[in-house]
């Protein structure tokens, strides 16, 4: 910061292009952790917002030194969001884009109707990622740039008998974000869905098939890849599940209740 | 920040109205007057200052802080009291003109003072001592405040009024908030008896043209705006367009029932077709000089068929809040940070306003800083301390700001500073971004100056309020901040 002289050139040196300072909510595993470990690894700043400790610590200590920054927190605590993201922005000295990837899927049992997985599913894929696109957007807009990327999933596309209330945390995540992004354009701020489809991470270990699985890195990758692009909008994860759900979104839900799908 | 309640906390990018200025900070937003003070304890205890904020209106830099944190009052938006009887509004800081024109209205009263767009909140209307189309005949908004409660950086809650804490209250009003924070005022609306003024467009050949029309109609118009096409040179310089209005009378508007509702003063929802939330982006179009220029030449030929409508009926809303017809319309300029637009505002006696507004125009072709926009309106002196009202006229010139045209538009305002001040000019704390420490102990009578910063220093020893603006002009710019050619980098 110079001193006020009016004649001071006025048109320096276009600058390098700075590294982008990303906040990944969710990472201490799976995509998260992948994210976090490819973004540091091309030199980004990198806040990493999880509720184990000594996950983050590790994942940070696997990374670049002083590449990424823990901060604990469970997103449950809704309440702590703006002071955190207040913390976050100080400490990478700006904010480019916000990942909310934080999501539990415990395994429910085809007679199990119990309100208290559903309540955190609830509270972590959904209540956990408006509260933290809430307060990011509040931030970018006034700054009128920035990219808010929610991982959804293509669970939210169609209601399937496995996992009611999966199912809906993820169609709500889906439905916020696009309302998030109508509303975010006009002042230049990007909300990116990424849909992916089967991704081995740990939330999936225990179902008993995958289709169609890619590895949490490949997912990282193409999520990374579509923010950096031109989209406005979602990203099935891998592209071939756009296809697959225009096809299931279309089945009649008097046949979808017969199929093992 | 554990325990106490001082309302919400976050981060923004807090900026002026005009968003060539602003910076990420924390911000505070109390909801109650408790919570303002101990917002207030917390600041001083922190060691940091707050730089008090409405809804941001302000163009330049009089809600803007680098250091310290952002107290934003619009929490504290409650309607105390609306007197159907005296039109007399009882109101907590942050409640906005609109909130205030929507209350009153349907009662038949409508604000003695509303500026361009209906955002601003009343203490920041206070703070900067607003104008409307009708300073002329009602003052500013600071003369229609019968009373305000400041809340001192002692904590101490003091009510001012002309009769109790005068000095404090003639500081106050036009004080830029650096004397303690408003949290309450109550303020004077007019009898109405139609939700509509009758509207005339004037067509003017020049700026000569346009001030003898004003002059000669202060006395009976009720408001008086001159649009100027500051594109037009030589024997056109300065034409435009006037607009003059008139309250209607009891019993001229048979359908005062219909016009007297909100549903009648809604600002329409498409311009030419184009829904108004799409306008802004094809404004873009038009955003450098040649569309600017082109746009004022249609604008002065459109003028000419309204001055043969004659006079016709506009609601007030519609009449009042141009700036709000076009959402987000600033965007057209830019929507990167640090870039927008300045207003600049000269305000000069009437005696040599002529010849500094042709001088001003003149420098801005010169300069290649043409306004997008001028906007001529006549005032009258006021008793505030620091007020920029002088006996005479003012221009108000919008001039769009880029990284690349940033220190060349602001040499070229340090030279319309220097007009300003050889005609006697005064300067407007809500518009600027630009005066010099020097300019601005030019503009203001010495005494004055002195008397304000002494209170500044008794009411608030400590420093506690501050903004980007204050430590410009008054703290003799330490650190070179929002003063000079900074661009969105510097900014941020």
């Amino acid at each position: 910061m110079s001193s006020s002289a009016p004649q001071a050139p006025s048109s320096p040196e276009p600058a390098p292009e700075p590294r982008e300072r990303v906040l990944v909510v969710g990472a201490s595993s799976g995509i998260g952790a992948a994210l976090v470990r490819q973004l540091a690894g091309e030199g980004c700043r990198v806040a990493a917002v999880a509720r184990r400790t000594e996950l983050l610590e590790e994942l940070a200590g696997s990374c670049p030194a002083g590449a990424v920054l823990p901060f604990t927190h469970d997103v449950t605590a809704a309440g702590e969001v703006p002071e955190l993201l207040e913390q976050v922005r100080a400490a990478l000295g700006g904010l480019d884009t916000l990942v909310y990837v934080a999501g539990v899927m415990p395994l429910v049992g085809a007679q199990e109707y119990d309100h208290g997985p559903d309540r955190r599913m609830v509270q972590v894929n959904l209540l956990g990622g408006m509260a933290w696109c809430a307060e990011v957007a509040r931030l970018f807009v006034s700054e009128r740039r920035g990219t808010i990327v929610g991982i959804s999933s293509v669970a939210g596309d169609r209601g399937r008998r496995m996992n009611p209330a999966y199912h809906a945390s993820k169609a709500g995540f889906t439905t916020y974000l696009e309302s998030l992004r109508n509303r975010l354009e006009v002042h230049g701020v990007r909300v990116v869905t990424i849909k992916p489809g089967m991704v081995e991470t740990p939330m999936t270990a225990e179902v008993d098939k995958l289709v169609l699985p890619i590895t949490a890195e490949q997912a990282a990758r193409a999520t990374i890849r579509t923010w950096r692009g031109s989209l406005w909008s979602t990203r099935y994860v891998p592209l071939v599940w756009w296809p697959i759900m225009r096809v299931i979104q279309a089945l009649p839900s008097r046949l979808f209740r017969h199929l093992e799908i | 920040m554990a325990g106490v309640d001082i309302g919400r906390v976050g981060v923004e990018r807090v900026e002026g109205w005009g968003m060539a200025v602003g910076s990420t900070v924390r911000v505070v937003r109390p909801r109650t007057v408790e919570q303002l003070r101990a917002a207030l304890r917390e600041a001083q205890s922190a060691g940091v200052s707050l730089a008090p904020r409405g809804t941001g209106c302000s163009y330049g830099d009089a809600s803007t802080t680098r250091h310290g944190w952002s107290l934003d009052l619009t929490g504290m938006n409650g309607i105390h009291d609306f007197d159907c009887g005296t039109g007399v509004a009882d109101l907590e800081a942050g409640v906005t003109i609109r909130q205030l024109w929507r209350t009153a209205l349907p009662q038949g009263w409508w604000p003695k003072v509303v500026s361009g767009t209906m955002f601003p909140t009343v203490a920041g209307a206070a703070g900067m001592n607003i104008h409307g189309k009708n300073n002329f005949k009602v003052g500013t908004f600071g003369d229609n405040v019968l009373d305000l409660d400041l809340l001192l950086a002692s904590g101490e809650l003091v009510t001012c009024s002309r009769e109790e804490n005068p000095d404090l209250f003639h500081a106050v009003i036009g004080g830029f908030g650096m004397l303690g924070v408003i949290t309450r005022v109550r303020t004077r609306t007019t009898r109405i008896h139609s939700g509509e003024v009758k509207v005339k467009g004037i067509s003017c050949h020049d700026l000569a043209e346009m001030m003898a029309y004003m002059d000669a109609h202060t006395g009976e118009a009720d408001y008086l705006v001159g649009w100027v096409d500051a594109f037009a040179r030589d024997e056109s310089l300065g034409r435009g367009l006037i607009h003059h209005a008139d309250y209607l009378e009891e019993g001229e508007d048979e359908d005062a029932a219909r016009t007297l509702t909100l549903a009648h003063q809604d600002l329409p929802t498409s311009i030419l077709g184009v829904p108004k939330g799409e306008v802004w982006r094809a404004l873009r179009l038009f955003n450098h000089p040649a569309g600017m220029r082109l746009m004022n030449a249609v604008k002065q030929v459109a003028g000419r068929m309204e001055e043969w409508q004659g006079f016709y009926r506009q609601s007030h809303a519609a009449f009042n809040f141009l700036l709000d017809y076009v959402p987000d319309w600033k965007y057209a300029y830019s929507r990167r940070a640090g870039e927008g637009l300045i207003q600049y505002q000269a305000f000069l006696p009437k005696e040599r306003a002529h010849e500094g507004f042709v001088r001003l125009f003149e420098e801005g072709h010169r300069s290649g800083h043409t306004p997008f926009l001028g906007v001529l309106k006549r005032h009258r002196p006021d008793p505030f301390w620091m007020t920029h009202a002088v006996d005479g006229w003012s221009m108000a010139m919008d001039l769009k700001v880029t990284e690349a045209n940033r220190a060349s538009l602001w040499e070229a305002c340090r030279r319309f500073s220097e007009i300003c001040l050889e005609v006697g000019g005064r300067f407007y704390f809500a518009k600027d971004l630009v005066i010099s420490p020097d300019a601005a102990r030019r503009a203001f009578p010495a005494e004055r100056l002195e008397a304000f910063l002494a209170l500044k220093a008794e009411v608030d020893p400590g420093g506690l309020f501050s903004t980007d603006l204050w430590r410009r002009v008054f703290e003799g710019d330490p650190e070179g901040a929002s003063h000079g050619p900074l661009g969105a980098e510097a900014c941020a």
